[in-house]
């Protein structure tokens, strides 16, 4: 303090605070750095705006209507029968469905409310670890495990069908749904919980009539996004739901399908034909961009309930 | 006496419902339904790894090192997967050093450098949605813009960068939650002893943040690592070819990468073939649980209350 007062006569003035021009510079650079480095991702989503519009739009000018409501889905053939890839994807996803939301809610019901600390410590890292098993691998698995062990030992079904594939998605979207639901009911406050139980109300009740319907939205937000990763999935209807080179309009799930992710790989693989045939590389981009819209529209939907939990609380 | 009896029967009820009403079986039920589902959930992986271990058995077993260092051939006595495995660590490598500084970058960007302005608040919402584009959507856009418009063709360096580009959002939103972590205070402790953003970054939000970002940065790399449906659409070889070379010989080549080789022998119906690529399995799931293992400890590790 003294050694202040003493040197008042020669205080700082602002120019002292001030940066140097060298230092100034050097700042303003490493901004600008970072801002370019952050808008980069417009260029991305720009870049894939672009592309499947684009080539989707191509399509739509140049194929022929007659086309796109036919027996099946053959690009090779010129034959592009919209619903059976479409129809293909939401049998899939709806067998998924079926398999992932008693699966991941149960499992996120009994991580947040029922797990102790510990057993919490060691479940949680292990769901994490089946979140991260490629799909490739859960592809082989459904053909060499899931399809001869489980559906043709129960029904009367060719080793590749869209039950198996189904069910292998239903595994690897599980783990998302039941972190997503398990963060939203973690997300309820305690002195619910605890009104819940000072009015003598069992564990039971607390959670299903108290924690669940506070938790509701994030709850639906996490299954929207685990029917958008299954309708985005890809590897494993490539490799167990059959159907390689085309199919025909199907909805029996014991048989082989289409799906749009599958149809895309089957165009992609030989890449020589895609660019062959008359409009098989645009049905590429075409599946491409329907496929974008919907996952698109479905994480909106699942943003927007996330939002409104976290509102509430 | 009368009123003595009234007073024990209410008792009585009190004490029913404190204890539940005997014996609850319902919520035995629901608490065994919600474990099962847990249990499912976690049974599967155990039964997917010894699925896959017993299935590789023959392979690992009679020819471990012969597996590692061939190539993929048509005949699988002689086939191995050194090219999917110089692929795959190319790849990752690529991915590396294109995904982390610029997701690093826009991360500090966005929430050390940028104000709540409408063009902060757009990018922050187009990389939430970055992420939920499905993998195979980068595909397209890799053959679209790399392969096809950039004139690279079916190589490994397009590969690269499409998964760099597919990885990027995930390394900006792990990267961002780790630096929100770090307190308030610790900035303005820099920056009340005169240092710049620059230098406050630097010397005090990184070194905190570290552990979150690095964290975040090896689970993309293993998502990258495990990826295959954008390759397939930017030329991953899912055959045989004989080319092998050191990584900077594979950028201008066909390529193949471990996911891609497991896609390639899981087509096979033989047995021979499925043991293949169960033992292609066991190295990638090898790479992955061991690199998720170790972001599980080190989060626990440096996960600090402030």
């Amino acid at each position: 303090m003294t050694a202040h007062t003493a040197s008042r006569p020669n205080a700082l003035t602002p120019a002292d605070l001030q940066i140097g021009a060298g230092r100034r510079r050097r700042e303003r650079a490493i901004g600008a750095l970072f801002l370019a480095a952050a808008a980069s991702s417009i260029v991305i989503s720009a870049a894939i705006i672009i592309t499947l519009a684009g080539n989707a739009l191509n399509f739509v000018v140049q194929v022929d209507p007659g086309k796109l409501v036919t027996d099946g889905w053959f690009p090779r053939r010129g034959l592009y029968d919209l619903a059976t890839p479409i129809v293909g994807t939401l049998v899939i996803s709806g067998i998924a469905m079926a398999v992932a939301t008693p699966l991941g809610i149960g499992a996120g019901i009994y991580l947040s409310e029922y797990a102790g600390r510990r057993s919490r410590k060691i479940l949680k890292p292990i769901i994490e670890l089946l979140a991260s098993i490629p799909s490739v691998v859960l592809g082989f698995f459904a053909l060499a495990w899931i399809s001869p062990n489980i559906v043709q030992a129960l029904f009367d079904a060719p080793l590749f069908n869209m039950l198996a594939a189904g069910i292998a998605v239903g595994i690897l979207i599980t783990p998302l749904v039941a972190s997503v639901a398990e963060d939203a009911m973690h997300a309820v406050p305690e002195y619910l919980r605890e009104a819940s139980y000072g009015l003598g109300a069992r564990r039971r009740t607390t959670s299903i009539q108290v924690v669940v319907p506070a938790a509701v939205s994030g709850i639906v937000a996490a299954l929207i996004l685990g029917v958008s990763r299954a309708i985005g999935e890809t590897m494993i209807v490539s490799m167990v739901a059959g159907a390689t080179g085309g199919s025909l309009f199907n909805l029996n799930p014991l048989d082989q399908g289409q799906t749009m992710t599958a149809a895309m790989t089957a165009l992609a693989i030989g890449s020589d034909q895609v660019r062959g045939a008359a409009l098989t590389f645009e049905s590429l981009y075409f599946l491409g961009f329907l496929l974008f819209l919907m996952t698109f529209g479905l994480n909106l939907i699942s943003d927007a309930f996330v939002r409104r939990v976290r509102r509430k609380y | 006496m009368a009123a003595q009896s009234e007073a024990l029967s209410a008792r009585d009820l009190v004490a029913r419902r404190l204890q539940g009403g005997g014996s609850d079986w319902r919520s035995w039920v629901l608490e065994g339904a919600l474990l099962l589902s847990l249990l499912v959930a976690i049974g599967i992986l155990f039964v997917l790894v010894s699925d896959v271990l017993m299935k590789a058995f023959p392979v690992l077993v009679e020819r471990p090192l012969d597996f590692l260092t061939s190539t993929v051939s048509a005949r699988a006595e002689r086939a191995g997967i050194i090219q999917a495995i110089i692929g795959s660590v190319t790849i990752t490598l690529i991915v590396a050093a294109l995904a982390i500084p610029i997701g690093v970058g826009a991360a500090i960007y966005l929430e050390e450098y940028a104000r709540d302005s409408r063009l902060s608040r757009f990018i922050r919402t187009n990389i939430r949605n970055l992420a939920g584009v499905p993998a195979i959507v980068y595909g397209l856009l890799g053959l679209a813009v790399f392969s096809t418009a950039l004139g690279l063709g079916s190589v490994l360096l397009a590969g690269g960068l499409t998964l760099a580009v597919l990885v990027l959002p995930i390394v900006v939103i792990t990267t961002s939650e780790a630096l929100i972590a770090v307190p308030t205070s610790i900035r303005e402790a820099a920056f009340g002893v005169g240092a710049t953003r620059w230098e406050t970054i630097r010397s005090h939000v990184l070194p905190y943040a570290a552990p979150g970002i690095f964290t975040g940065t090896i689970l993309s790399l293993g998502r990258a690592f495990g990826e295959t449906a954008p390759l397939l659409m930017v030329g991953a070889i899912a055959g045989t070819f004989s080319f092998v070379g050191a990584p900077w010989e594979q950028l201008g080549e066909g390529y193949t990468t471990l996911p891609t080789i497991v896609y390639h022998w899981a087509g096979y119906p033989q047995a021979e073939f499925r043991a293949l690529g169960a033992a292609a399995i066991v190295v990638l799931l090898g790479v992955i649980l061991l690199v998720n293992a170790t972001a599980i400890v080190l989060r626990n590790r440096y996960d600090r209350k402030w």
